[in-house]
């Protein structure tokens, strides 16, 4: 029976080398296997050859690696279905060992579906959901316990921390919360002056950017600003130092992670919020004279004296107290996602989105409920 | 694997480090480094923290280039092989990290399965069965499903170990394999390295310096130090303990005699 070699480019690639003698196929190993590069079939070779019995040879091999062992695994699994004999002696006892492992491996169950039914998917999400909603309860629970410690007791309270995380939310953010304030006065400078031209009221353009900044856009867009900038931050650092077990460290000490860590961050985006809002009330009202100028030749002086009649102080005060509870908002967010991180890269990336994501949502929420507040007060 | 080299010629060394100048920043760690691994051979790089074990490391599997000298695998020098040959060369070494260094996004079989899919022209279905023998070679049979998270320091360790096999690498190198680790916990993982040396035949250096795994299964070591900037012993560590006149390498190894030893009052 002639030798069948397998197809070749080089000496070193796979070779496999079969001969027929009497009932037994000889299958003769030769060259260097390599798992990065192509083997031969098993299917191929054997091409219409069908035998009893099957002998595996060690012929010249120079390399071996998993390559070698997958075809020997093939030949040994195509001899189990067809019911032929698999001579595997003349093989090492390495191989043979591996090949072992390999069995075992392939008759080893793995249970890949890990995914639950409807119903129960269902259950645990309701689960989960309420899990979620107490422990954002006892968070805020524990923040008002350590503002009224930290009241008792001032000097425990982490004053250069607060000034470090005040001059990193607010003085820091002021470069994007004027662009975007800035832009957000002239788009809606731009928006009402199609509405007001119509009717000859172009001055009027004063009264709606101004009262819009100053009692829903000028802190409702710091808000959003510093969810996505500050929030994310606090949520990945103390996500960072809950994967470093430095949460778990200061609690060995005796000392309330949320006294340490929390309440600064708190403290600091509540003071910073507000002065953030009415810088970017300003930048706003700027916006709208700069349009009401290039625009609809409205004289900046004549503009400011509109918006002055249109703002009295109860619009900024609205504004001022609404900043300061997104402020608190948007920290609490930051730093419950933190704190609550799973301790691995993934779980402190997953932190700062949720973050961010709540963030958001309270700030609307909350915005609503400021609306229908303020206006039973007639605010 | 077995003899699973890019060369023929079976006297080169599996590592030659001639002059090699290790050192991050314009500082200088380690200079004048020179050393070659057998191949088939446990080999210990061991010193005192922060000698510059782990930037020898580094500098040896190319996360950093060397400042000067050079690295061989096979008698292929690494550091001067252009890039596409660097990455075929990186195909033949595998490192297990401190911690792991687990994708946790990933399961276990998925991470000893992702450089099989980058690498090799198997079929799903052969990686999954090669990843599951190379999960079941370290014991970890059952858990092919577990997310890193999911999985102890030990496990991850050897999940790890997993994924540095999945290529049959010819060089292993292991970064503190002990470290964090409970002494029975530890002993298991240097079998398992000596098991799987013994199989697969590939050539193994571990940076430790845990004196029980060192003596254990090192077959030749080489000691850093700090002051030095540079090798101040090398050897089989059984011989060096013994007949070592360096005081700084009688402390080193000694420090395991004194901690057997009751301290006086």
């Amino acid at each position: 029976m002639p030798e069948k070699p397998t197809p070749t480019n080089a000496h070193a690639d796979p070779r496999v080398l079969t001969q027929l003698k009497d009932d037994w196929l000889v299958v003769e190993l030769r060259g260097t296997w390599r798992i990065t590069e192509p083997r031969p079939v098993w299917a191929d070779l054997r091409g219409g050859l069908e035998a009893r019995r099957v002998k595996l040879k060690w012929g010249k091999l120079e390399n071996w690696d998993s390559a070698l062992l997958l075809f020997v695994f093939e030949v040994r699994q195509w001899c189990r279905v067809q019911g032929a004999y698999c001579d595997l002696t003349e093989l090492p006892v390495a191989m043979q060992k591996l090949l072992g492992q390999l069995l075992v491996a392939n008759e080893t169950k793995v249970n890949f579906d890990r995914a639950s039914d409807f119903l129960s998917t269902v259950g645990f999400a309701a689960q989960d959901a309420w899990a979620k909603t107490r422990e954002i309860a006892t968070f805020v629970g524990e923040c008002v316990l350590s503002a009224s410690y930290l009241a008792r007791e001032p000097k425990k309270f982490r004053a250069r921390d607060c000034l470090d995380q005040m001059q990193q939310c607010g003085a820091m953010a002021l470069p994007i919360v004027s662009l975007i304030s800035l832009l957000v006065g002239l788009i809606m400078a731009y928006q009402s002056a199609i509405l007001m031209r119509q009717f000859g009221a172009d001055i009027y353009v004063a009264d709606a950017v101004g009262l819009l900044m100053v009692r829903e856009m000028g802190s409702m867009m710091t808000a959003i600003i510093l969810a996505g900038r500050t929030g994310a931050a606090f949520a990945a650092t103390l996500g960072n130092m809950k994967a470093g077990e430095e949460i778990d460290a200061l609690s060995t000490f005796g000392i309330r992670p949320v006294d340490f860590l929390v309440m600064p961050r708190l403290v600091a985006l509540a003071v910073m919020m507000p002065l953030l809002a009415l810088y970017a009330n300003c930048l706003g009202i700027f916006g709208g004279m700069l349009v009401a100028l290039g625009l609809l030749d409205i004289p900046p002086a004549a503009y400011w004296v509109q918006t002055q009649s249109a703002i009295d102080l109860s619009d900024v005060a609205t504004g001022l107290i609404k900043a300061s509870a997104f402020g608190l908002l948007v920290g609490l967010a930051g730093c419950h996602c933190g704190l609550r991180a799973d301790r691995s890269a993934e779980g402190v990336g997953r932190a700062a989105t949720s973050a961010v994501v709540m963030g958001l949502l309270l700030i609307i929420v909350s915005d609503a409920i400021f609306a229908v507040v303020f206006n039973i007060f007639g605010l | 694997m077995i003899d699973a080299t890019n060369t023929s010629d079976a006297s080169l060394p599996a590592i030659d480090v001639a002059g090699l100048e290790c050192g991050y920043d314009g500082k200088v760690l380690l200079k004048n480094l020179n050393f070659q691994v057998k191949r088939g051979e446990i080999f210990f790089i061991i010193g005192g923290s922060g000698c510059g074990k782990s930037t020898l490391l580094r500098h040896m599997i190319g996360l950093r280039p060397p400042t000067a000298g050079t690295v061989n695998f096979f008698g292929e020098c690494f550091n001067t092989a252009d890039a596409a040959r660097q990455r075929e060369m990186l195909k033949r070494i595998g490192v297990l990290y401190q911690g792991g260094a687990l994708w946790s996004s990933l399961t276990l079989l998925e991470n000893v399965m992702l450089p099989l899919a980058e690498y090799t022209p198997l079929t799903p279905f052969e990686r999954q069965e090669l990843a599951a023998m190379k999960l079941a070679q370290v014991g970890l049979t059952g858990y092919e499903c577990y997310f890193p998270d999911e999985i102890s320091g030990g496990m991850k360790k050897r999940a790890g170990l997993a994924r540095a096999l999945a290529l049959d690498p010819a060089i292993v190198f292991f970064d503190e394999p002990s470290a964090g680790l409970d002494p029975i916990t530890s002993r298991k993982l240097d079998e398992l390295i000596v098991n799987l040396r013994d199989l697969l035949g590939m050539t193994c250096v571990v940076v430790s310096h845990e004196l029980a795994s060192i003596f254990a299964i090192a077959d030749r070591v080489i000691m850093l130090d700090k002051a030095t900037k540079g090798v101040i012993a090398s050897g089989d560590p059984r011989l060096l303990v013994k007949d070592s006149a360096d005081p700084r390498v009688r402390e080193f190894f000694g420090r395991g005699e004194d901690a057997r030893q009751k301290p006086s009052p």
